[in-house]
């Protein structure tokens, strides 16, 4: 009885019942992830949201929300967008050539479907705080109108292109955006230059 | 008389034989108590583990009471801390009594280890002891930093999407994986609320667990000492170490003169700076989170403040992120870095109590940048002591295998 127990027969019970025992914890786990992830009504609080434009000055910039996160949508003026191309040297990432951080057709030097509208998430690519706009051009020599993260001192320039030399790696993200009338922006859902 | 007793079943030796038989109380008690054998050399560094276990038992007491009265939602979070403050009998009381707490902790833990690293008590055999500390150590990490989120005030909020970002610099997987933190797209009322849930259950349960391994572990090797000798190296002829008192009631004795000594300094914050100038709770969290605007200055609580000073430090996203975790992280293996053949401080040479005070001055003015804006002089300054910080781990197997050291005694000795 004791010595002619079959150990590799054993060993090999023992092993398969804790590879299956380990398989049905694994199943078991998901949805206890899955639970983490953003809930049904998180994703119907993320749709997308309509901005008339066609009030805003030129110069003036509005915040809208976006799936809880700040929006920046900026009527830039003449004097504005002439300044865009002088400062290619500046910046890290000035074609926007970085996939991701912007839609197919943001890839361009003012960074919009239509070069006076900018629309940007207003989050630092660094850590995700909100950026101040500053558009006034100084105090400082090297100032040429932007956004300034106070918390660690990141730099965008008026179409959210980052500086070189910051704790930013990338440009500020422009969210999926359309137009849907000639003033009115949908932020989210389908993008295009429609 | 006996013989009537054993008939109705009263057992010889009373009750606690009666417990014993069926649990190993008494046992226990001498095993981890009454006949637990300390240096009899201890001194005032050997009390902040107990005071650490004192500040727990405060913050878990404080806690339960909190969470009796505080809302873990967006809507109601900020007015329901308000209103314990202004409404709750004695509320003001068990708040700043939690978040008083919560510093104290730090202190008490950072001293501690500093304790360790004095006499060389993560080395062999208390490798473990260590390694275990460390997780204690990051367990608080997390349970002080989803502390920080529950009474949604700006600073909460700001300090809570900066740290979370930093998960976001993990290539490929990142910004899934700052998905899952929060639950939403931003911090939400989703992200409070499950943030109090790990607050209240999880890091606590896990926290109390590994003390408890951590104290197990501790008693299995037995404490080390300011000389750095092992007692249990001469045992009288009882089998009791030459140079060990009974933890109860010598030790015990001794602590509770630390205990009234660091609850005076513990009330003496509740009562009459229970913000510490703006260093223990901040002076931006008196405003409730606004999603719009980014405080002027964003600075986490001071304890946090000198892996943030490095994090800071680095002009690059992920390398920032990854420096931080590695200055959070590499402590663990100091017992395996330190090649110095004795344990304590007292026999050492120059050279590593040149690099240690190196490491504890690096440590304190990182701490300070920690809190000054990130820019000019400070960002230097914060490279150059980072940089300070990284030799004193990876410059550790060279220096204290070189470092002189004078002979250990084979007792423990005495100083005044």
């Amino acid at each position: 009885m004791t010595d002619d127990v079959d150990q590799k027969r054993r060993h090999f019970l023992t092993v398969a019942t804790a590879v299956t025992g380990g398989v049905g914890i694994a199943f078991a786990v998901v949805p206890f992830i899955a639970s983490l992830k953003p809930s049904a009504r998180a994703q119907a609080l993320g749709a997308p949201v309509e901005v008339p434009v066609g009030t805003l000055e030129p110069g003036e910039m509005i915040r809208v929300m976006w799936r809880g996160r700040v929006v920046f949508v900026l009527r830039r003026n003449e004097e504005m967008l002439s300044r865009l191309p002088q400062l290619s040297d500046l910046l890290a990432d000035p074609e926007s050539a970085k996939e991701d951080q912007q839609p197919g057709f943001a890839v361009n030097e003012h960074r919009s479907i239509k070069p006076e509208f900018l629309v940007v998430e207003g989050a630092c690519t660094h850590l995700g705080c909100a950026p101040i706009a500053q558009f006034e051009v100084g105090p400082a020599d090297d100032w040429f109108g932007g956004f300034f993260c106070p918390c660690h001192g990141s730099r965008f320039d008026l179409a959210g292109r980052v500086y070189k030399g910051v704790p930013a790696p990338d440009n500020m993200r422009v969210p999926p955006y359309r137009f849907i009338r000639e003033d009115v922006i949908m932020i989210g859902g389908e993008s295009g230059a429609a | 008389m006996a013989r009537i007793e054993s008939e109705i079943g009263v057992p010889k030796g009373g009750f606690m034989k009666w417990v014993d038989d069926r649990f190993p109380w008494t046992e226990t008690m001498k095993y981890h108590i009454t006949e637990y054998y300390a240096s009899k050399n201890f001194n005032w560094w050997y009390i902040f583990g107990v005071l650490a276990m004192v500040v727990l038992v405060i913050q878990l007491l404080t806690g339960i009471f909190l969470t009796m009265n505080y809302k873990p939602s967006a809507e109601e979070a900020f007015a329901s801390v308000e209103y314990i403050m202004r409404d709750v009998e004695w509320g003001w009381l068990i708040r700043y009594m939690h978040s008083t707490g919560a510093s104290f902790f730090f202190i008490v833990v950072y001293l501690h280890m500093f304790r360790a690293m004095l006499y060389g008590s993560y080395k062999k055999p208390r490798e473990l002891i260590w390694v275990i500390g460390m997780l204690i150590f990051f367990a608080l990490f997390a349970e002080a930093f989803a502390g920080y989120l529950l009474p949604w005030g700006q600073m909460s909020y700001w300090g809570a999407q900066v740290i979370i970002s930093l998960f976001g610099a993990i290539p490929a997987v990142g910004e899934t994986l700052v998905e899952y933190i929060r639950g939403d797209y931003s911090i939400s009322d989703i992200t409070l609320n499950r943030f109090f849930a790990l607050h209240v259950i999880l890091i606590p349960i896990a926290l109390i667990a590994l003390v408890f391994v951590h104290i197990v572990a501790l008693h299995h090797v037995g404490s080390n000492n300011p000389d750095g000798v092992e007692i249990k190296d001469h045992k009288g002829p009882d089998g009791v170490p030459l140079d060990g008192v009974a933890f109860h009631p010598y030790h015990t004795t001794k602590d509770l003169v630390g205990i009234v000594v660091f609850l005076m300094l513990f009330c003496a914050v509740v009562f009459f700076a229970p913000d510490m100038g703006g260093y223990f709770l901040e002076h931006a969290n008196f405003e409730a989170a606004n999603m719009m605007a980014t405080p002027e200055h964003i600075a986490p609580v001071w304890y946090f403040t000198p892996f943030y000073a490095i994090l800071r430090a680095v002009p690059d996203k992920l390398s920032g992120a990854f420096l931080m975790a590695m200055s959070v992280f590499l402590p663990v293996l100091l017992p395996w870095l330190d090649r110095s053949r004795v344990k304590s401080i007292r026999y050492r040479g120059w050279i590593y109590k040149f690099a240690l005070s190196t490491f504890v001055v690096s440590f304190m003015t990182l701490g300070w940048l920690g809190l000054q804006p990130a820019e000019g002089l400070y960002v230097m300054l914060a490279r150059i002591f980072s940089i300070l910080y990284f030799a004193f781990f990876l410059l550790m197997p060279y220096y204290t295998a070189i470092d002189k050291t004078r002979p250990v005694p084979e007792r423990v000795t005495y100083h005044g």
